[in-house]
């Protein structure tokens, strides 16, 4: 008796303790993020006092209004931005996606010559930093003139996404058995009806998770599109941001406001696709 | 329903052959088992059957047709996997509807075939779940339900219950037996199991490295095997092989004992030869079967004794080989104890030596 409540307790203390470890972690993960939504509602004056006001005392939205209202008041075409932002994103994620699951599969399902040697070759370009790229990317993109585009951008985002959505792919159509793309086709498919009805709906969550990777490294990506956009016919979010900045000013609050925006969808995507992340991976077609 | 003919069917793998050149005819309704040890190529050979692996030589036609090149989807067959391959993302019912919705079948038709498959296999209470939902023996029974709602020209089973317990495994068993019976159509098994062999099959095909050893009804491979091989692989337990040298009508042992060579069988005089004989045919005298026609009579020393209940198997040792011999109506026996044992004669086989071929005349 004495033995089990003494466990009991234990049990319970240690859950605690992992409680408060989580909660402290957390904490600092999502501090930074806080910090920036706190900014965004105050005036400059208070987020550069020094010492740093904790508690804040004057919440407004004049960031927000500010940024939204035309030129020459301190706005930013934040639509346009946000307009550029998806385009580009969404465009090379789907392309991304498609590209990652013919490869992916071609990887999991087929043996073909060289198969080893052009995955690390894969592997290898994500080794390259993306910042080293930027000069090179630059002239050649200069010379066909497709810099300051979407197609550009796109492009370059594709290249970057690829490898990696391929690996991930890779990864989940080997977790799919191949009796079940051979059952279907034994049920009358095709090899493209078993692929689409079978072996992508079983891989699915596993795709998506390689869509919203992709998506966010395309969202979030700053070092190239600094160089390759130019204007507001191309320019992303994370560009944007430097509107804030002049020559002798940095607009702290208007930024926090835009970087707000900036995560907002990214959020929101996240919280969409998670359910079927975690709904998504639950075999059991097979034995076991 | 249609027969099933493979004409010198070969399989390879690059270089490596993996099935010579199989000849075999199955006819209708006809429930064939291919049985053989791991590796012998049973699913290779299955799988061509199916279209999921292509043929590098030969021909096998399904019905009148030669389907060599066709796909899986035009050869009208159905397959059980050994994992069962359910499709996990849909329930049950969905699973089982899933051919019939693929050929463009109506709602209503659909819901029937369904209906009628869940009933046969009693699966009417399961039909809303997910596989992952369902314990070994029900995924099992989705498969076979899945494979008999299109009424196949030809089943296809590969090791279906390889993953089940021994006794779900017996259950099931019957359970095929029975389907067989209702829903007459030409069944292909695959096992390596010879037990399920035996029981299901109306013919055995037993295959050894690629090539087909023998095929018979389960009662001719188990009464004449063509080879040593054959003889240890159906039956439980093996029978028992012994080394001799024919001299004057009789099987000389290393150790001095001698058995009369089998009737129906000849060897040449100093032939080196293996005697082959079954636990049911070597029984200690007192605990036997009334005797027959030919008879023989010889001593072992019993070492080890294994009591099933009706029957007892008992080891001992001729010219250094272990035997196993059956004792009916059992008493206790102590290791140790020699016993008087007689040998059915008529029962009785005779292998070459060296390539293990049975000397039968
Ligand atoms: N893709 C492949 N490439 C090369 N060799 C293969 C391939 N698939 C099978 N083999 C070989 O073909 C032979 C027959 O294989 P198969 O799967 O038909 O055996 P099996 O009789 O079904 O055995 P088991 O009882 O273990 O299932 C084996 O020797 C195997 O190594
Ligand atoms: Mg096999």
């Amino acid at each position: 008796m004495d033995a089990n409540r003494s466990h009991r307790l234990r049990a319970h203390g240690l859950k605690l303790a992992h409680l408060m470890t989580l909660f402290v972690a957390m904490s600092i993960i999502c501090l930074p993020g806080l910090w920036i939504v706190l900014n965004s509602f105050r005036p400059t004056v208070e987020i550069m006092a020094k010492p740093p006001i904790w508690i804040p005392n004057d919440l407004n939205f004049d960031n927000y209004r500010a940024m939204f209202a035309g030129a020459g008041e301190g706005g930013v075409p934040v639509v346009t931005y946000f307009m550029n932002s998806l385009i580009i994103s969404v465009t090379s994620t789907a392309i991304a996606i498609l590209v990652g699951m013919a490869g992916g599969y071609a990887f999991a399902r087929y043996r073909f010559r060289g198969k080893s040697a052009i995955f690390v070759g894969l592997m290898v370009t994500r080794a390259v930093p993306g910042v080293a790229l930027s000069l090179p990317l630059f002239i050649v993109y200069a010379r066909i003139g497709i810099i300051d585009t979407h197609f550009g951008m796109i492009l370059t985002y594709v290249a970057m996404n690829v490898p990696f959505t391929i690996w991930l792919i890779d990864g989940f159509f080997r977790q799919v058995p191949k009796e079940l793309a051979e059952a279907a086709e034994i049920d009358g498919c095709t090899r493209w009806q078993a692929f689409w009805r079978v072996e992508f709906p079983v891989a699915r969550a596993g795709i998506a998770s390689a869509g919203i990777f992709a998506f966010l490294t395309s969202w979030n990506e700053y070092a190239l599109a600094s160089q390759l956009t130019r204007s507001v016919t191309s320019k992303t979010m994370p560009v944007g941001l430097l509107d804030f900045t002049s020559e002798f000013t940095l607009n702290w609050g208007g930024m926090c406001a835009l970087a707000v925006l900036m995560i907002i969808p990214a959020l929101v995507l996240t919280f969409l696709v998670q359910k079927h992340l975690i709904a998504g991976l639950t075999f059991g077609g097979v034995k076991g | 329903m249609a027969e099933v003919h493979l004409e010198k069917v070969v399989k390879k793998y690059g270089e490596l052959e993996v099935v010579h050149g199989i000849d075999l005819d199955i006819g209708h309704n006809e429930f064939v088992v291919f049985v053989g040890p791991s590796g012998c190529g049973k699913s290779t050979t299955l799988r061509m059957i199916a279209g999921l692996e292509n043929i590098s030589g030969g021909n096998i036609r399904i019905g009148d047709r030669v389907v060599n090149d066709l796909p899986p989807r035009a050869r009208n067959i159905s397959m059980v996997f050994q994992n069962y391959a359910l499709y996990p993302h849909m329930s049950v019912r969905e699973n089982l509807g899933f051919s019939l919705k693929i050929a463009g079948k109506d709602k209503a038709e659909i819901e029937a075939a369904v209906d009628e498959a869940a009933a046969i296999l009693s699966l009417t209470p399961l039909l809303d779940r997910k596989p992952g939902e369902l314990s070994g023996g029900q995924r099992q029974r989705v498969a076979m339900g899945r494979a008999i709602v299109r009424h196949p020209d030809v089943f296809l089973f590969d090791e279906p219950l390889s993953n089940l317990d021994a006794k779900l495994r017996t259950q099931m068993r019957v359970e095929i037996k029975k389907l067989h019976r209702k829903i007459k159509t030409t069944i292909i098994y695959v096992t390596h199991d010879q037990v399920e062999a035996m029981t299901l099959a109306d013919r055995i095909v037993i295959m050894r490295n690629g090539s087909i050893e023998q095929q018979g009804t389960p009662l001719e491979v188990f009464a004449n095997p063509v080879s040593t091989f054959v003889a240890t692989f159906i039956g439980s337990p093996p029978m028992n092989l012994i080394d001799g040298v024919v001299k004057g009508g009789q099987v000389v042992f290393s150790d001095g004992t001698s058995l009369p060579v089998p009737p129906r069988y000849s060897a040449a005089e100093g032939q080196r030869v293996q005697y082959g004989v079954r636990a049911d045919n070597i029984m200690p005298i007192g605990h036997a079967l009334p005797p027959e026609e030919h008879m023989a009579e010889l001593d072992m020393t019993v070492s080890l004794s294994e009591p099933l209940g009706t029957e007892t198997i008992l080891f001992g040792e001729i010219s250094d080989t272990e035997i196993q011999a059956k004792m009916l109506n059992p008493r206790p026996v102590e290791p140790g104890e020699t016993m008087r044992f007689q040998i059915t004669l008529d029962k009785c086989h005779l292998f070459d030596a060296e390539s293990g071929v049975s000397l039968r005349t």
